[in-house]
């Protein structure tokens, strides 16, 4: 056979830009606040890149985002994110609103229609209103408010959690009792962690680390957060919506 | 005179430069809106928005190999698909009816999707297909609706508002849109129903249904479609045609949006859960006769292998 001919089989090539980094990311709604949280394990395959690779951003004093998917897409997507917030408050002298950044990261993920951010975004934040918000994204935009949801690899081990938990779906209230309509924050956090601790034990693909991101409404108390260990301000102004990291450690294996 | 042998040349210096700045100038995404504020007149300066492609020698055979689920279950990006929505023209207007399932392969990504778009007051438009596609294209009707009224002093036709939309994704033609979209509105014609596809179809109708769900939604809409219904039957006529959809089709359920649209616009007359309308019925809601849809509530008691409650115990 002539050796400079090795390609004796028919061969294919093709661009393929993308992959899979594995994690979950995941976002719940109270009346004044939002949480919204993402374990930091990147992984490609069966190999762990790193054990803290963050997939939660602070935004604004009141938006928090968090990306999942393809890392190298997410952290793109959050730069060009935040630099056009960063124009706006160069043009208007205050922070775009939480429903308008939503728009925008539909206009900014469709204007890749055609060679999408392999990107899932669940964004989570204070409104107008001071009503506590989350929204999710598909990877070219299509966007929706929602109470609950999560992302990533874990997504069909967490949501059904949620929409037990927070939906209260196929629960039946107690006799002359109604489920709350809205949860106090421990609670949320509490069903946080164990909706990771529970996708930690179940899937490869999460666990390490745990960033949650808490956003309170303008005026808000501490409600319970005082007392939590490792609890970071990221806010820049004390007088409006805070918003305050806790991370926690998942199982390494 | 010079002007245009400068704009044309390929070899004079101010080509060489502009050839430059394109070549340092990829962000082209941007336009100089985004760099801050056009006082409010930034949507009149522009007309269809522009798109990053891939540098590949197929782009269409790219986005196809990545997110088409048809062709490889396996494929990474997963579009939303699977959908029951349904309008159709009577006596008292327009009744707009859809599920609000979401499905990502055989997961269901969502239970609670809007998939009437409320372009404006007196235009909505249906979601089927990609939900990207029909979210933006619809906003961007919109958009382009309020400028039509702004310019002409008068609101824009149903067959205007269905015809933009209509060329404007044909001018996208084999790039991988997908949308299925029914326009409907009330205009000084009447009321008014389109059907739309990514394909370049339009079609003028009085009853279209579109989806996966769309032939089980048929088989009522069908045989209970008369022009003189009522409003109230109108309503209970979309509403179980949804809830056959949905209780027959793996790719519809959840829960049934409906609208009515009159000649003062579009009402959103309610969120019924289809489950509930299964065992319970939709409520003490006009048009409904209270009753529960299911199979097995109304042949309770009437066959020998469904004997009445009283009489299996006895």
């Amino acid at each position: 056979m002539n050796p400079m001919n090795t390609a004796s089989h028919p061969q294919q090539r093709q661009f393929n830009p993308y992959t899979e980094n594995g994690g979950t990311i995941l976002a719940i709604a109270g009346l004044d606040f939002s949480v919204i949280a993402g374990d930091t394990r990147q992984s490609e395959g069966y190999n762990i890149q790193t054990r803290y690779a963050p997939k939660v951003f602070r935004l604004t004093d009141r938006a928090v985002l968090a990306v999942n998917g393809f890392a190298a897409d997410g952290n793109m997507f959050v730069k060009k994110v935040k630099q056009r917030l960063e124009w706006y408050r160069h043009a208007h002298a205050k922070d775009m609103p939480l429903h308008a950044i939503a728009r925008l990261i539909q206009t900014m993920l469709y204007a890749r229609r055609f060679f999408p951010y392999y990107v899932y975004n669940i964004l989570g934040g204070i409104e107008d209103d001071g009503s506590g918000a989350v929204y999710s994204f598909d990877p070219v935009g299509s966007y929706e408010r929602e109470t609950c949801r999560a992302a990533g690899a874990a997504q069909s081990l967490v949501q059904p959690f949620l929409d037990n938990q927070i939906y209260f779906k196929n629960q039946q209230p107690a006799l002359g009792t109604s489920h709350p309509a809205h949860l106090p924050l421990p609670q949320v956090l509490r069903l946080v962690i164990d909706s990771f601790t529970g996708a930690t034990e179940r899937h490869i693909e999460v666990g390490d680390g745990l960033e949650m991101f808490v956003v309170l409404a303008k005026g808000h108390d501490l409600a319970g957060l005082e007392g939590i260990a490792g609890l970071q301000e990221m806010s820049t102004k004390s007088d409006g919506e805070r918003i305050f990291v806790i991370r926690r450690e998942l199982k390494k294996d | 005179m010079n002007t245009f042998v400068n704009r044309f040349s390929t070899n004079n210096a101010l080509s060489v430069i502009r050839k430059a700045q394109a070549v340092v100038d990829d962000d082209e995404e941007f336009s100089d809106a985004a760099w801050g504020s056009e006082a409010g007149f930034g949507s009149l300066a522009k007309g269809v928005p522009s798109f990053s492609i891939p540098a590949v020698h197929d782009p269409t055979a790219f986005l196809r190999l990545h997110t088409d689920d048809h062709a490889d279950p396996n494929c990474r990006i997963k579009i939303q698909h699977g959908t029951t929505t349904l309008a159709f023209r009577f006596q008292g207007g327009v009744i707009v009816a859809v599920d609000s399932r979401a499905t990502a392969g055989s997961y269901i990504a969502s239970g609670t999707v809007k998939k009437v778009i409320e372009i404006n007051p007196y235009l909505l438009g249906t979601m089927a297909g990609g939900a990207a596609d029909c979210q933006y294209w619809e906003t961007y009707l919109g958009i382009q609706c309020r400028l039509h009224e702004l310019r002409n002093k008068e609101r824009i036709s149903v067959a205007a508002a269905s015809k933009y939309l209509s060329n404007l994704v044909y001018s996208y033609k084999g790039m991988g849109l997908s949308m299925g979209t029914m326009i409907c509105g009330w205009d000084k014609t009447g009321p008014a129903v389109f059907y739309v596809d990514s394909d370049g179809t339009r079609l003028k109708g009085d009853l279209f249904s579109v989806g996966s769900g769309s032939t089980f939604a048929y088989g009522v809409l069908d045989q209970g479609y008369r022009w003189d219904l009522t409003d109230e039957e109108a309503q209970e006529l979309g509403r179980r045609s949804i809830y056959a959809a949905g209780h027959r089709d793996a790719f519809s359920g959840n829960t049934c949006n409906l609208y009515h649209v009159k000649e003062d616009g579009w009402r959103f007359l309610g969120n019924y859960d289809i489950t509930k309308m299964h065992y319970d019925g939709p409520g003490d809601v006009p048009g409904s006769a209270q009753v529960a849809y299911g199979y097995d509530v109304r042949v309770e008691g009437r066959t020998s292998s469904n004997p009445p409650a009283a009489a299996a115990t006895a």
